[in-house]
């Protein structure tokens, strides 16, 4: 089963890598909320893996360890209020510079950008 | 007797006090710049006495005790010795820039500079401890560039102090080094623990990187070869600055590090080997090059570098005797080199020029300055009866006694005879050249002499150089002896200091470097010829040239990196975790179970290979949007799952609720973005990028693999244990929520309140286009609001506000809570903007969620100040049970009212987000522009 979970954190890790990797913001944020999802499971993961363990305080089952728990639910919230800041970023900078490249701007064919910053005396 | 401290003290305060005096006459303004190093010198004077006794001074002040850091200073015989160097002639000099600054020329800055130059040089000499003089010794740099780059109009001055400051800078930081390593070595930053451990660093296996350190940066500071090219062109300074640094000072500076470490560094061949044959060689290399400079500051400049090489060599040979004699040079080169610079500076000022072609027969304009001129030269040549020779002599002596170099130890004292023929050499010429040899050709002015007091200054040191030539030992034993003691560290050897020791090999080798240094000058258009013959180097162009291909170094790195595309961050980013992250991976070499693994039952693996098509589906189709956002909330789901698999239901009802949250989110975003993504990466690109994320996504399997079948350590048992007795809750997350880490908590909510309200404004200015049509050009529905949907939600949204409540009540029990209960909250409201629309809800809810943030917040902190109440520390938390009829019992708990805080905060900041983000695409948005 720990093989199972590891893959599936792989799995999304790479998706969601790949995705941030994208230029353009949507797929970014989808990226970003897989990455989430990854992240999350990896916090809960530290604390072991219980099957059938008991949800609250009670004899005889076991308790799975509740402190990555406590992590992991505050987490998922502020996940949800970065993807919503980071979506509305992204909209606004669409609405204010006309195109939706993370980079502001679109992609020009490429050349060689070189800045020269000579030392003045 | 004590309060060493005050020495520099004052003198800091003197660096301030010339920037009020401007506008002032200018020898108002010169006598009070002068008044607190003066009495700084009478402080020092009254020290005196118990330190040519043989007392150390040592005075403390804890600054930064945990670093080894503390104020300290420490007034032995060479500190003495330098101080009063460094007093004595800085107040000459203060009197000697009074004359030769222009009228117009701002002198409150230039004292400022001089006399904060001033202090920098006393804290290096009087530190006891080494992070100090190493903060004073930074402090010279940064000092001297801004009084070389005095004239900061003239390129040159800038020039020649960007170089001295980059030589000396960087060998200020070799220093640093070498002192960490010093006190890592004895466990120490005190100078007095350095010197009375010697034998532990010359025996520790750090001892030659701690030599090669610390002589690095003397030799960058005393311009000692190959370093020595940024003496010359630090002449570019006003003539004052130049008097006083290249004289006593600045230079100097790595000398007395030399000599304060003497006891601890030296006595080793290697020691033996560096600093000798690096003085060798300035000495030579000096005394041959100042031959040949016209400028006569550049002659003066090129005959310091030499005679600074001669007394690294005294300081290299391993005899206490030539220690002395070092000493000894260290005076007279201060005294003849400060006087001729002055007069350098009276030349250039009453004629115009420096240039030895331009500048003859000086002799008869200004008979008084060039008589003194002449002594101080004559002086620097080393002819008797002064001091110049006196010194010249013990190191002739000592290069003659030294036998380091086996049969071929003859080598140095010849060597020295050479260096000392061209002294000679130069000295006539600065002599004859220009006082003598015909007429001042093309001079800009006509020469005269200076005023009275200009030449007060040259005259003492001059009086000095005869007074310590002809009666050496009346007048200087005393000093010279406490001095040695100082720099020793121990008992001093038996020193003569007289004109006459009799016909021995020393005065044999004087004479024939005065008759060859003379018969050299006289044959000089050939040896000039000679040397015409090589190309001119300017060591500033090599210099310059040096620094712009590390400058274009620099800024073609910075165009790799710094492309100005987050696109290309983010990827540098992620490859540099990859190696941080992976880097300690290949050093862990078992991954295998130390830990039974759990069985894989059907149903998770189900679940695994839906997530992972679901995972895949969102990639491959991600520039549809619509499919990979499905994809995504279909991992979400799954991710929920597992989370209630894993026994944890609150993560997967927390988990559910937020993914119906998100993904209405991102539909109503995506509304407003384009619908499609347009391929643009090349397949390039792809395949790296396929390459850097499934690294990166192995990397993080193996982790989590390797984490979870080490056995765990939790510091949970702790929450186990107390939950019911200490928080009166049996549900532990919720209860480590509210109640352990409340805390937390109350902070988390808070950024969510923030994330809310920043969201909300730039909502609020957004001027988005509202595409009428979908991207394939179809209207949308009419229907907006469906008749089933609006009567469902409406008859759902009390059913789901009960849960809700429900989920709220029993969460510190069982599964639910503040979080969970807000976000059901939440999407039941949520389902009414969508079923409904915005006016109905606006007619029948007008709730503000800014308020209803701030109310959670509040009621979330008066829940935490209450306990201040019970004189309990924030947060603390209160349960009791109760029985009341027909409920039965019941327990109250403080914590309930925290979590109605969480509970309301979430609502709020959700509900800000999503109802003003829909608002945008209703009628609503004319009015929310009208209220930005």
């Amino acid at each position: 089963m720990e093989m199972l979970v590891a893959f599936i954190i792989g799995v999304l890790t790479t998706c969601g890598v790949f995705l941030v990797l994208r230029g353009r913001t949507f797929p970014v944020v989808v990226g970003l909320t897989l990455l989430g999802y990854a992240v999350n499971l990896f916090i809960f993961a530290s604390g072991g893996l219980v099957l059938d363990g008991a949800a609250v305080l009670k004899q005889g089952l076991e308790i799975p360890d509740p402190l990555p728990q406590a992590l992991v639910l505050t987490a998922i919230v502020i996940g949800f209020a970065m993807i919503a800041f980071a979506v509305i970023l992204a909209m606004r900078a669409r609405a204010d510079l006309g195109n939706d490249h993370v980079d502001g701007q679109l992609p020009e064919p490429p050349k060689n950008p070189r800045r020269t910053v000579v030392g003045k005396l | 007797m004590t309060a060493l401290f005050w020495i520099p003290l004052l003198t800091t305060i003197g660096a301030f006090v010339p920037l009020f005096t401007r506008g002032k006459p200018r020898s108002l303004c010169a006598a009070i710049t002068a008044f607190l190093p003066a009495v700084s010198l009478l402080l020092l004077l009254l020290h005196a006495p118990a330190v040519f006794e043989g007392e150390t001074l040592i005075e403390r002040f804890q600054w930064v005790p945990s670093i080894g850091l503390e104020i300290a200073f420490r007034l032995d015989g060479y500190a003495l010795l330098f101080s009063l160097l460094i007093l004595c002639i800085g107040l000459l000099i203060i009197l000697y820039a009074r004359y030769y600054l222009a009228a117009h020329e701002d002198m409150g800055r230039f004292y400022a500079y001089l006399v904060l130059f001033m202090t920098a040089m006393l804290g290096i000499v009087l530190s006891e401890n080494l992070l100090q003089l190493w903060l004073f010794w930074e402090l010279t740099s940064i000092s001297s560039f801004l009084l070389i780059s005095f004239w900061s109009h003239k390129s040159e001055a800038r020039k020649g102090a960007r170089m001295a400051l980059t030589v000396t800078g960087m060998g200020g930081l070799a220093l640093l080094a070498g002192f960490v390593l010093i006190a890592k070595t004895i466990g120490s930053y005190d100078l007095s623990d350095v010197l009375a451990n010697a034998d532990l660093i010359k025996e520790s296996g750090n001892y030659t990187t701690i030599l090669l350190l610390i002589l690095l940066g003397a030799f960058t500071k005393s311009a000692q070869f190959p370093f020595h090219f940024w003496l010359p062109h630090a002449m570019a300074a006003p003539t004052p600055v130049s008097a006083y640094l290249h004289s006593a000072t600045m230079v100097k500076a790595g000398i007395f590090l030399l000599g304060r470490f003497y006891p601890a560094l030296s006595g080793t061949e290697l020691w033996f080997y560096l600093v000798t044959f690096t003085g060798l060689a300035t000495l030579l290399v000096g005394a041959y090059m100042a031959l040949f400079k016209h400028d006569l500051k550049g002659l003066l400049a090129y005959s310091t570098i030499s005679h600074l090489g001669l007394i690294v060599l005294l300081l290299g040979l391993n005899s206490d005797l030539a220690a002395v004699a070092a000493i000894f040079h260290i005076i007279n080169h201060a005294t003849f080199k400060a006087s001729l610079f002055m007069a350098a500076g009276i030349i250039d000022h009453e004629t115009g020029s420096r240039d030895m072609r331009q500048l003859n027969g000086l002799w008869k304009y200004m008979p008084h300055t060039a008589s003194l001129a002449i002594v101080a030269a004559l002086s620097m040549a080393g002819v008797p009866l002064l001091n110049g020779f006196i010194s010249k002599e013990m190191f002739f002596a000592e290069t003659v006694v030294q036998n380091s170099l086996g049969a071929l130890s003859w080598t140095i004292p010849v060597l020295a005879t050479v260096g000392a023929t061209f002294s000679v050499a130069y000295s006539l010429r600065f002599i004859h050249d220009v006082f003598f040899n015909g007429e001042p050709r093309n001079l800009p002015k006509t020469p005269h002499e200076p005023p009275r007091y200009m030449k007060l200054p040259v005259e003492i040191l001059v009086a000095l150089c005869l007074i310590l030539g002809i009666a050496p030992a009346w007048v200087v034993s005393g000093l010279l002896t406490s001095a040695s003691a100082g720099l020793l560290q121990g008992a001093v050897p038996e020193f003569s200091l007289s004109l006459w020791h009799g016909l021995n090999m020393p005065l044999l080798m004087s004479i024939i470097a005065l008759s060859a240094g003379a018969f050299i000058y006289y044959n000089r258009e050939r040896l000039f010829a000679f040397q015409a013959q090589f190309p001119p180097r300017d060591a500033k162009l090599e210099f310059e040239r040096i620094l712009q291909q590390l400058i274009n170094g620099c800024n073609t790195l910075y165009a790799r990196l710094e492309t100005g595309s987050l696109q290309h961050y983010i990827l540098l980013l992620l490859m540099l975790s990859v190696v941080v992250a992976g880097l300690p991976l290949l050093s862990l070499t078992d991954t295998t179970e130390q830990q039974a693994n759990l069985p894989i039952d059907n149903l998770t693996l189900t679940g695994a290979v839906l997530l992972t098509l679901a995972s895949v589906v969102t990639v491959v189709w991600h520039r549809s949007r619509m499919i990979a956002l499905i994809g995504a909330s279909v991992v979400g789901l799954i991710v929920s799952l597992l989370f209630a698999r894993f026994s944890a239901p609150d993560l997967a009802l927390t988990q559910l609720a937020v993914e119906v949250v998100t993904v209405i989110l991102l539909m109503l975003a995506l509304f407003f973005l384009p619908q499609k993504t347009p391929k643009e990466s090349p397949p390039a690109r792809v395949v790296r990028d396929m390459g850097i994320s499934a690294i990166f996504g192995g990397l993080m399997a193996t982790i989590v693999y390797a984490m979870m079948t080490r056995p765990l350590e939790s510091i949970s048992d702790y929450f186990i244990a107390n939950a019911k007795t200490g928080g009166g809750g049996t549900n532990i997350v919720n209860v480590i929520l509210v109640d352990f880490r409340g805390f937390d908590t109350w902070g988390e909510i808070t950024v969510l309140g923030i994330a809310g309200l920043g969201i909300y404004k730039l909502i609020l200015s957004m001027r988005l286009y509202m595409p009428s049509t979908d991207s394939n050009g179809r209207p949308w529905n009419p229907d907006v609001h469906p008749v089933m949907l609006s009567t469902i939600s409406q008859a759902l949204l009390p059913l789901a506000l009960l849960v809700s409540a429900y989920i709220f009540l029993r969460g510190h029990n069982l599964p639910g809570g503040g979080f969970i209960a807000g976000l059901v909250t939440a999407v039941a409201i949520i389902l009414q903007y969508i079923a409904n629309g915005v006016q109905f809800m606006k007619e029948r809810a007008g709730i503000n969620y800014q308020a209803l943030i701030g109310s959670g917040l509040l009621i979330a902190t008066l829940t935490g100040l209450g306990s201040w109440l019970f004189g309990r520390p924030f947060l603390t938390s209160w349960f009791d049970y109760f029985s009341w009829p027909l409920v039965g019992k019941f327990e109250l708990a403080s914590a309930l009212l925290f979590d109605l805080g969480v509970y309301l905060t979430v609502i709020g900041a959700t509900l800000l987000i999503l109802a003003n983000l829909g608002k945008l695409t209703t009628p609503e948005r004319a009015q929310m522009e009208e209220e930005r």
